[in-house]
């Protein structure tokens, strides 16, 4: 596609293109320079502050790992209840019964409506209330709710739109060879699209590892955002500990969509005659928020 | 149960979280369409950047980013985008990090917009003689526009709801508000009832409108 | 074919996934079962000289309050359980039940006598402003109005400048206090204001040494107790212990290893029960 855009280079367009480039190079260099230039002004890149990043493993066995592993204990959990909470919600979404596909449209729509954050302090309240859960891992649950009641609304929109791709044909054929509704569900449309959806429930856990950073702000979860605050508290390096753990970030979350891209592209050639591949943009047009998320 | 309510400037906040997100939203949009128009167009090193970009975006928390606006801008950079008092620098910080936040989801979706276009529009308009902006303004982006107004709703939706994020460097916004009632008040329950009725009065109706808006300018084809 | 190796690698994802969690909920169990008797106290994470994570242990003058006044309950040091208490949390944390008792810079207020009971007071501090070691214009509290001021969300030292010391100061918050010291250090912000004994933890450290000053304001008086449940026994308990501390010189000691460095002049140990206002 990005080649029909434009026609093949001639000589002129040829050094137009270089100017331009050496134009952006210039400016994009400058940038660079200065922030580099005002960091050093401001003593942000001095050894002392980056020190315990490069030489030694106290800061990562004191601080960030912990950190990192809560970050993920968290995430995978969310993920590992929410997939099939939202499965049932997606399906009870496209019922026949007006009972069924009333209720489940509203839990859906509310909680895709709230902000994460503040269904974790929800959760928070109502598990200090009403259970005896230890107050160690109170944040975790609570956490844990939060990301849940959002991304299950999420995923129950990536679990309809996949059964939705599906062409016409599969559940016209189920009911011709004369399969009950529940069987059809079961035998031969989600089989079909939990291939289809994979990649869009990989790009969402994308989303859940960023919003546990939520947690650690407001519920006191030592998740890794937590520990990147006490960490600066101890080396007096907020701008320094802030960089690493976004790199952290950014280098787990980018291989989850490397990931998500390389199953999406093993999908497309692998598909025979089923429905298309739900790719990361096609959710964040029919899914709702899923490539977007909520906040961090 | 709700008689705190009195005492806070509820309506307040959550004007405060209507215009961090319309101005973020108007930015988002500008800059992520040009991000887009970066990622699609002849220039190597701009597509690079376009793409490279969008990767790192959107795979760091909001937290993170909003954090390094104040403190890596203002406080290092010496950015204060024209105001004097912090309530107004950290505000019109906030806008800056969601800006460069949903961007990137803005430029995705406008990609994706750019998918759903024919390649016959773009080959016919290279036919009659116009240029690679030509091609993109005039032709393909308006209807790519059209096409991407479901997935730029999400990610409108999505950005309302990320607002509470700007809480993190003092902008007294819905969230700020609720942590701060959360501290004074026993009446937990009743609070988070309050500021999660708000959100759904803002983002169910723009849901709505925007998918009926959606549908209403869709290209039929 | 090819569906399938894809299917069960993300089963294998997906297994992976649940065993890292079963894991970290395995590794729970055994800290909070085995061992015996725990006491729970819940601590600053984050405040260098006063309650700080190291990559030895947990370090500062709460930490050390709080240990040996368990030592007098009855426990020795491998049997504290250190929990993160942030400001806002406190009074929770305690009607709850999360932890036995807080040593964590917790002024004693009348507001909070309603809701919580303290032992001590063990230390008395003052609202005092952090600034840069060349600056010359702030020479008391008034000057602080019009300048740009830093402190953390929810804190009383920021409600106390805005409500009466300062009303025109321009005062920004974020999440923790380091947050405050890079703006500090370059210019953007003028002062960082809480309790002396918090600022002059960040003034000792390495990477901030000789560059800030304490201003030595002493706006207002921060009595630090140890907060208990309403109506627990613990009061009368660390009463007497905090007494002893006193007597015996480990108060002195625990003052000296934690504010010597970083120059800061404390006042003389409070009498139990003698409140400051």
């Amino acid at each position: 596609m990005t080649s029909v855009l434009y026609d093949v280079q001639g000589p002129r367009a040829k050094r137009r293109n270089v100017l331009y480039t050496a134009v952006f190079l210039i400016a994009l260099a400058a940038v660079a320079w200065w922030v580099y230039k005002s960091f050093d002004d401001k003593g942000q890149l001095a050894w002392a502050l980056w020190k315990p990043f490069f030489s030694g493993t106290e800061a990562y066995t004191t601080y960030i790992w912990p950190g990192l592993q809560k970050t993920l204990e968290a995430a995978a959990l969310a993920m590992v209840v929410a997939l099939p909470l939202g499965a049932v919600l997606g399906i009870a979404r496209l019922s026949d019964h007006l009972w069924v596909r009333v209720p489940a449209t509203i839990v859906i729509e509310f909680f895709r409506a709230i902000p994460v954050l503040v269904l974790m302090i929800f959760g928070l309240a109502l598990f200090a209330q009403y259970t005896d859960v230890s107050s160690d891992d109170r944040p975790f649950y609570a956490v844990v709710t939060g990301l849940v009641l959002y991304n299950a609304s999420v995923l129950a929109e990536i679990v309809r739109a996949g059964i939705l791709a599906l062409p016409k044909g599969q559940s016209e054929a189920a009911l011709a060879i004369g399969l009950r509704k529940g069987q059809m569900m079961r035998l031969i449309l989600l089989p079909q699209s939990v291939t289809t959806m994979l990649p869009a429930i990989v790009s969402q856990l994308v989303v859940i590892v960023k919003d546990t950073a939520l947690g650690g702000a407001v519920l006191t979860f030592p998740e890794l955002m937590t520990s990147a605050n006490t960490m600066a508290g101890y080396y007096g390096n907020m701008i320094a500990s802030l960089t690493v753990v976004a790199v952290i970030f950014v280098v787990i979350n980018f291989s989850l969509t490397s990931f998500a891209s390389w199953l999406e592209g093993r999908l497309r050639r692998g598909k025979k005659s089923t429905g298309a591949v739900l790719t990361v943009e096609d959710t964040v047009g029919v899914a709702g928020h899923a490539g977007t998320g909520t906040a961090a | 149960m709700f008689d705190f309510l009195d005492k806070y400037d509820v309506l307040g906040a959550f004007w405060t979280t209507v215009q961090l997100t319309l101005l973020s939203a108007a930015g988002s949009l500008v800059w992520g369409t040009l991000l887009a128009a970066m990622r699609v167009g002849p220039v190597p090193l701009m597509r690079g950047f376009g793409t490279a970009y969008v990767n790192i975006v959107r795979n760091i928390p909001l937290t993170v980013i909003i954090l390094f606006s104040s403190l890596g801008l203002n406080q290092n950079l010496g950015i204060s985008l024209g105001a004097n008092d912090f309530d107004t620098i950290n505000f019109r910080l906030a806008v800056l990090g969601l800006i460069v936040y949903t961007s990137a989801f803005v430029c995705e979706a406008i990609r994706a917009g750019i998918n759903t276009v024919p390649v016959g529009q773009a080959e016919a308009a290279r036919a009659i003689g116009l240029s690679f902006p030509q091609v993109l303004g005039l032709v393909v982006l308006p209807q790519a526009l059209r096409a991407a107004v479901g997935p730029l709703t999400n990610a409108l939706i999505a950005l309302t709801k990320n607002t509470t994020v700007a809480a993190a460097i003092g902008v007294a916004e819905a969230a700020f508000l609720m942590k701060k009632m959360i501290e004074n008040e026993a009446e937990l329950l009743a609070i988070s009832a309050v500021i999660a009725f708000g959100f759904v009065c803002l983002t169910l109706p723009t849901g709505l409108i925007l998918g009926w808006v959606g549908k209403k300018v869709a290209v039929k084809r | 074919m090819k569906l399938r190796k894809v299917t069960a690698a993300s089963a294998a994802v997906l297994a992976l996934a649940l065993s890292a969690t079963a894991c970290g909920g395995g590794k729970k169990d055994d800290n909070g079962s085995g061992g015996g008797k725990k006491i729970a106290i819940g601590i600053k994470f984050d405040q260098p000289g006063l309650g700080q994570q190291t990559p030895q242990g947990y370090a500062g003058f709460d930490v050390d309050v709080a240990t040996y006044v368990a030592k007098k309950l009855g426990y020795s040091a491998n049997q504290i359980e250190w929990k993160q208490s942030k400001s806002a949390d406190r009074e929770t944390m305690l009607q709850r039940g999360d932890v036995d008792f807080i040593a964590a810079t917790y002024s004693i207020t009348p507001e909070r006598e309603q809701k919580v009971d303290f032992a001590g007071p063990y230390l008395l501090a003052h609202q005092d402003v952090l600034l840069r070691a060349d600056d010359t214009k702030i020479k008391s509290p008034a000057d602080l109005n019009g300048k740009k001021l830093c402190s953390v969300a929810g804190s009383t030292s920021a409600q106390n400048l805005h409500d009466r010391l300062a009303p025109k100061a321009d005062l920004v918050t974020y999440p923790t206090y380091s947050a405050c010291l890079g703006g500090l250090q370059s210019g953007a912000i003028e002062a960082l204001t809480t309790d002396d004994s918090i600022l002059a933890g960040y003034a000792a450290q390495a990477q901030f040494k000789g560059k800030f000053k304490l201003g030595g304001f002493k706006m207002t008086n921060e009595n630090y107790g140890i907060g208990v449940k309403k109506g627990s026994p613990l009061k009368d308990k660390i009463n007497k212990a905090l007494e002893e501390m006193v007597s015996d010189g480990s108060w002195e000691a625990a003052v000296k290893k934690n504010f010597g460095p970083a120059g800061y002049k404390n006042e003389p140990a409070p009498k139990i029960g003698d409140i400051k206002s």
